[in-house]
């Protein structure tokens, strides 16, 4: 299908998608941490091109407070937020994923306080990664677009109907200009279909949501979420597959393999960085190296099987981190490492610190980290537990 | 196979069906003979649990957790606790 392709900024590619896919309620907390996803709807809403109620909230709690209400009364519902605002959600979120609210929420990834900052990292979502909320990962402003396109019958599929977060990198996503083909309004609404609540609040039937349970169910309650995600897997192939169908031009997957099949180092990445590591990928390929690139494109879900047939083929991995789990190290390695044991055939495994707080990745330090982890693995010095990239070791070599 | 509601949502009122009084480690007995019928014990009671009826105070053990404030506000020594055995 032909659309328009334009020069947008993330945050405007991101309205564009959810305007056309309807939400009936929209709930956002307006004030830092935001981002311009919110103001874009804000005038859609005002101009009458969005015809949803848009519920101001007077903090992030309240505005994912608002959205489970409307979920639950059997609306299409959207937030957006970042940083510490994802983590005031946080408690809503976990009764959002056990009662099974299928809220759609863009999160912005930025890094959480203390020293108070505004720059990105994935350790906002990486906090709310056992809430039982899905998490997407995109790599650029297109695949935020179509990912945004894709993720309300995702999450309301009567087989998941599980809140599901897009999350996008802050600034280097949200606030970059990209050309984004768009789609005509009437075919994004015709692909993301409408809400069929399985159930719903209904003042003639009540029903009782959050109620009281035991010892004897919780745990059943936590695999059934186990079940909704691994369902979920099919969903978001489902979805990826149907969208190249009618619009053409993206094939979203649950991973995404980039020269892998020959590799003799594979990067495994999510967000913005992969990116740059495609092209430094392309840089590398160009003399000669056998270098490779494992996009996690669906982070919950986690792709175990994808991650152990691709990295099952090759010699050395190196994950690269954006979140830190103190005292044990990146959690995107962590999961990695944790699919590839005990699978049929398993790579040396290099994890690396990249771009925690912000911190630069481009070309020179991909290539960089394909040396380290080549080194790392040639089997003359014990594996690192973690190399942390630009680590200024001035504050900490004695 | 049983079925799970989905989220656990399920009709108005439900909850009235939940036993809470399953957690009981001390469960209390009321000596008939020595009750008042004060309902005291039904005033401090906080999980209402304690009726009068015409021949002394009952116990609703289905919600009864066993805390024994009845048996320490009781007036006349009427209440008394055993171990619950399972």
């Amino acid at each position: 299908m032909k659309g328009h392709t334009a020069i947008l900024e993330g945050s405007r590619a991101v309205a564009e998608a959810v305007r056309a896919c309807r939400p009936d309620v929209i709930s956002v907390y307006p004030i830092t941490p935001q981002t311009h996803i919110l103001e874009d709807l804000a005038r859609f809403v005002a101009s009458g091109r969005l015809k949803s109620q848009f519920v101001r909230a007077d903090s992030e709690f309240s505005a994912a407070s608002i959205v489970y209400g409307a979920s639950a009364a059997g609306a299409r519902t959207y937030t957006a937020s970042a940083s510490q605002g994802l983590l005031l959600m946080t408690e809503v979120i976990y009764a959002m994923a056990s009662t099974r609210l299928p809220v759609v929420l863009t999160a912005v990834n930025r890094t959480i306080s203390a020293p108070i900052t505004i720059q990105p990292d994935h350790q906002d979502t990486m906090s709310l990664r056992d809430t039982g909320a899905l998490q997407i990962h995109v790599e650029s402003l297109q695949e935020a677009y179509d990912a945004h396109v894709q993720s309300f019958r995702i999450a309301e599929d009567p087989e998941v109907q599980l809140p599901l977060f897009i999350c996008m990198d802050g600034w280097v996503l949200s606030h970059s200009y990209e050309p984004v083909t768009v789609y005509p309004d009437e075919a994004v609404a015709e692909f993301a279909g409408r809400f069929k609540p399985v159930q719903m609040l209904d003042p003639k039937a009540p029903l009782t949501y959050g109620a009281y349970a035991d010892q004897d169910v919780l745990m059943e309650y936590r695999y059934a979420l186990m079940q909704a995600q691994e369902k979920a897997k099919g969903k978001i192939r489902a979805a990826a597959k149907e969208y190249r169908e009618v619009f053409g031009n993206f094939d979203g997957d649950l991973v995404d393999p980039y020269f892998t099949d020959d590799a003799e180092v594979v990067l495994v990445a999510m967000g913005s960085m992969v990116s740059t590591i495609r092209s430094a990928v392309d840089e590398l390929r160009a003399e000669g190296q056998k270098v490779g690139l494992l996009k996690v494109r669906s982070f919950r879900p986690f792709p175990k099987e994808e991650i152990q047939a691709v990295c099952g083929k090759v010699p050395v991995v190196a994950v690269l981190d954006k979140s830190l789990s103190v005292n044990s190290g990146g959690v995107l390695a962590t999961e990695v490492k944790g699919a590839l044991y005990g699978a049929p055939s398993s790579p040396v495994v290099v994890p690396f610190m990249a771009g925690l707080g912000g911190k630069e990745v481009n070309r020179k330090v991909i290539r960089e980290i394909v040396d380290l982890a080549r080194r790392a693995a040639d089997g003359e010095s014990p594996v690192p537990e973690t190399v942390w990239m630009g680590l200024d070791h001035r504050f900490f070599d004695r | 196979m049983m079925e799970l509601p989905l989220g656990g949502v399920c009709g108005a009122g439900e909850s009235k069906k939940l036993e809470t009084g399953k957690w009981r480690a001390f469960r209390p007995v009321v000596d008939k003979a020595m009750c008042v019928k004060c309902g005291r014990c039904a005033d401090f009671c906080p999980d209402s649990c304690m009726e009068i009826g015409p021949d002394g105070a009952e116990v609703n053990l289905y919600y009864c957790k066993g805390c024994m404030i009845c048996m320490r506000e009781c007036p006349v020594n009427a209440i008394s606790k055993e171990v619950e055995v399972k």
